[in-house]
C-alpha cells in the first residue's frame, strides 16, 4: 500500500493522511493507490503540514506498517526512548521497528 | 569567560526578532517552506526524523553555570527533559516545536547564547581544546583567539555563502584534544626559540565521504595576522571551490585536488594582497578580550595532596581527572556514558547539577568535549572527593574516560533524518557487554566511535575502533574500522572487510580486544598494537568460522 506522510508544520510532529486529515497514529493512515500527489499539493497549500511524501506500507496484523525502518521509527519514535515514543513503554515497539 | 558587549547583545536580539517574524509569516502562509527553510536553516532549526531540531553553538566549548542553568531549563520548558550534547561541543534539542522556537531563541539570548551559523554554508561554531586555559600542557591559552574567530566569522558576508559548511577548531597545546588535523582548518598556537607566539595552520582535513589529514599550509603566521590568513586560506576556498557537486564542495577536496604547494602559493599570494588593506581587528580588541581570559583567582597556598583512601573515589580520579597548571587544582570530566545509556545525553537535572557544581566548585565554568562529555576545568583538589560524591549521587560520576565505554555515537537513525543505521542501541550494547570497569581498565585507552552513517558526525574514520552504520537493502549493516586516531598522531581507520548486524558488530569488537590482549607489549595501547602488528591478526581471528566440534 502506499502512505502519505508529513510534519505537523506547528509542532514537527510526524503526521500521517487519514482520507481526511491528518493523525499522529500511523495506523491511521490510508491507502493512496492513486492521486497521491493531488493531495500533497492541495495539503501543502493549507499550510499545516510539511515535508510531505508517499511511503511504501503495508497492511498487517499489528496495523499499518511501513515498509523501511526509517519511517518505522519516524511512526514509533526513538527505538532508544520507547518513554517517548507513541506506545509508552511497550516492550513489543522495537521488536515491531526491527 | 568573555561577555557581550552591547554590540554582540543587539546583533543576538535582532536575530531573535528577525526570525520571529519569520516563524510568524511561515505560519501565516505568507512565505513557502521552499522559501522558509533557508531561514530556519541559519538559525539551526533542522527539521529531524520526529520534529524539529535545534542545534545551539556554544562558543568553543565553554559555558558558564549560568548558561548552562538555561540549557537545562530550556531542556524542560521547550523539550522532553533532556539535550544531547554533540561531537562539536555544541547542544542539540530534538523535540521542538516551530511556534515556540523564537521564545526559546529569546531565552538564549538572555544568557548570551545563540543558535546562529549552526548550519548552512557557512563558518561553523569553532571549537577548541576543552581543557584550554587550565592544561598544564598548555603553551597558549587558545580562547581568546577562538573568541577573535568568533567575531570574525558570525555573520561575515563573504562567508555566509561557502560552496560547504566549513568547520575551524583552535589548540594551544602539543597535545591535540580537539581532533584539529580532521577540520577544514585546524589552528595550532605554538611558540619559536624566541618564544614568540604563532599560529600554525593545518588546512583541508575532515571526515565525511571523504576523510582527510590536514597538511600544513602556513608554518608561523603571527597571532595578528590570523585573521587575516584566514581570509585567504576562505578566499582561495571561495573562489575555486567545486559548487556543482556537494560530495566535492569542501576546501579538502580543493586542496587535494590542486596540491597542498599549489593551494599554499594561492594562499600566500592572496594573504599579501589583504595584509594591504588592513582589514586585520586592532590589536586592542585582541587585548580586550584577552582580559576577559585572565585566570580566575586561584588560591595560591592550595594543597596538591589528595587523599585517595575511598577505592571507588581513586578510580574515578585516575580516569576521569587531569593535570592542571595551577598547584592544588585539577581537571575533572563528567563522562556523560553511563553503562547502557545513550551517550552525550543528559536529563534537565543533570544539566542543572553540573551548572551547580561549575558555580561551587570550578570558577563558574564548563566545557563540553567533543567526545560528548562535560569538563569542570578548575576544581580545588581539595574540592574533588566532594564533588565526586554529589556526582555519582546523580548518576554522573563514570570513571571510564577514554576507556572502551567513552564511545563518541551520533544520534543515528533514532533521530536523524540523514542516517542509514541506527548509532545508539550500538553504543549501548557494546558498553554492556563490556561493562565491567575491571575489564574496561585491562584494555586501557581506547577510543571507540560510531557514525549512522558516511557523514560521519560520530568521527568513526578517526576511532582506535570505528563503527559506520549502512542501510542494506533496508536493513542495518555495520562496517568495522580499526586504526584511527584523532590526537598528535592523527590517522584514519581502515575498514576490516565485509558488515554486521547488531549484535554481530559486538561480537567482532570483543574478537578485536582479544587480539590486543594476546599481542600487545608492555605499555602498549590498542591503537599502538595494531600499528605494530598491522590488520591481518585481527581480520584473521574478526572472520574466522566458529570450528565444529566432533
Amino acid at each position: 500500500m502506499k502512505i502519505i506522510t508529513g510534519s505537523d508544520l506547528r509542532t514537527g510532529d510526524v503526521i500521517w493522511w487519514t482520507g481526511e486529515g491528518w493523525s499522529r497514529h500511523v495506523n491511521d493512515a490510508v491507502d493512496v493507490p492513486e492521486g497521491a500527489e493531488a493531495i500533497i499539493a492541495r495539503e501543502n497549500a493549507k499550510q499545516i503540514v510539511t515535508d510531505t511524501q508517499v511511503i511504501d506500507a503495508a497492511q498487517t496484523d499489528e496495523g499499518v506498517r511501513p515498509a523501511h525502518i526509517k519511517d518505522r521509527i519516524r511512526a514509533l519514535g526513538p527505538t532508544v526512548r520507547l518513554d517517548l515514543s507513541l506506545k509508552p513503554a511497550d516492550p513489543a515497539a522495537g521488536t515491531w521497528v526491527i | 569567560m568573555y561577555q557581550y558587549d552591547s554590540y554582540d547583545q543587539a546583533m543576538v536580539d535582532a536575530r531573535v526578532a528577525e526570525f520571529r517574524d519569520q516563524v510568524n509569516r511561515r505560519l501565516a502562509g505568507e512565505i513557502t517552506e521552499d522559501q522558509f527553510k533557508p531561514l530556519r536553516l541559519k538559525n539551526g532549526l533542522y527539521l529531524q526524523l520526529h520534529a524539529y531540531m535545534l542545534r545551539v553553538a556554544i562558543p568553543y566549548g565553554t559555558l558558564n553555570s549560568r548558561q548552562m542553568r538555561m540549557l537545562g531549563d530550556i531542556a524542560d520548558k521547550y523539550d522532553r527533559g533532556y539535550g544531547h550534547f554533540t561531537t562539536r561541543q555544541n547542544i542539540q534539542y530534538n523535540w521542538i516545536k516551530l511556534e515556540q522556537a523564537p521564545d526559546l531563541l529569546a531565552d538564549l539570548a538572555s544568557v548570551e547564547m545563540h543558535a546562529i551559523q549552526t548550519s548552512g554554508n557557512c563558518i561553523r561554531n569553532t571549537t577548541a581544546d576543552h581543557f584550554a586555559g587550565a592544561a598544564a600542557d598548555e603553551l597558549v591559552d587558545p580562547r581568546p583567539y577562538a573568541e577573535l574567530l568568533r567575531q570574525w566569522s558570525t555573520f561575515h558576508p563573504e562567508f555566509d555563502y561557502l560552496p560547504r559548511k566549513f568547520k575551524i577548531a583552535i589548540i594551544g597545546s602539543e597535545t591535540d584534544r580537539a581532533a584539529m588535523k580532521l577540520h577544514d582548518i585546524g589552528i595550532q598556537l605554538v611558540k619559536n626559540d624566541a618564544g614568540e607566539i604563532g599560529c600554525k595552520f593545518y588546512v583541508g582535513g575532515g571526515m565525511g565521504r571523504t576523510p582527510m589529514i590536514a597538511p600544513v599550509i602556513g608554518d608561523f603566521v603571527p597571532p595578528l595576522q590570523m585573521i587575516s590568513y584566514l581570509e585567504a586560506c576562505l578566499r582561495v576556498y571561495n573562489r575555486y571551490g567545486r559548487r556543482d557537486n556537494k560530495y566535492k564542495a569542501r576546501i579538502k577536496i580543493l586542496v587535494h585536488e590542486i596540491g597542498a604547494d599549489e593551494y599554499r602559493r594561492q594562499v600566500e599570494e592572496e594573504f599579501a594582497h589583504i595584509l594591504t588593506l588592513g582589514l586585520e581587528p586592532p590589536p586592542a580588541e585582541l587585548e580586550r578580550i584577552k582580559g576577559f581570559f585572565e585566570q580566575p583567582g586561584f588560591d595560591a597556598a592550595a594543597s596538591d595532596d589528595l587523599d585517595l583512601s575511598d577505592p571507588d573515589f581513586a578510580v574515578w580520579v585516575k580516569q576521569n581527572v587531569h593535570a592542571h597548571k595551577q598547584a592544588g587544582y585539577a581537571i575533572a570530566t563528567i563522562a556523560l556514558k553511563p553503562v547502557g545509556g545513550i551517550p552525550g545525553d543528559a536529563s534537565a537535572d543533570q544539566i542543572r547539577l553540573m551548572a551547580d557544581l561549575a558555580r561551587d566548585y570550578s570558577f563558574d565554568e564548563l566545557r563540553v568535549t567533543h567526545a560528548q562529555n562535560i569538563v569542570l576545568p578548575h576544581v580545588k583538589k581539595a574540592d574533588l572527593y566532594t564533588l565526586w560524591q554529589k556526582l555519582d549521587e546523580a548518576g554522573l560520576a563514570n570513571a571510564n574516560l577514554d576507556l572502551i565505554s567513552d564511545i563518541i555515537a551520533c544520534p543515528g537513525l533514532d533521530y536523524c533524518s540523514l542516517a542509514n543505521a541506527r548509532s545508539i542501541p550500538v553504543a549501548q550494547k557494546i558498553s554492556e557487554r563490556f561493562a565491567d570497569l575491571g575489564r574496561q581498565q585491562e584494555l586501557g585507552e581506547l577510543k571507540l566511535k560510531i557514525s549512522g552513517c558516511i557523514n560521519a558526525c560520530g568521527h568513526h574514520h578517526a576511532g582506535h575502533i570505528g563503527i559506520l552504520g549502512v542501510d542494506r537493502k533496508g536493513v542495518e549493516n555495520y562496517q568495522l574500522l580499526l586504526g584511527g586516531s584523532e590526537g598528535a598522531d592523527t590517522s584514519l581507520g581502515t575498514i576490516t572487510g565485509p558488515g554486521f548486524n547488531e549484535d554481530g558488530i559486538v561480537d567482532a569488537i570483543e574478537k578485536a580486544t582479544d587480539v590486543y590482549l594476546a599481542q600487545r607489549t608492555d605499555g602498549e595501547r590498542f591503537l599502538d598494537t595494531y600499528r605494530r602488528i598491522g590488520m591481518a591478526p585481527f581480520k584473521e581471528a574478526i572472520y574466522a568460522k566458529e570450528s565444529v566440534n566432533g
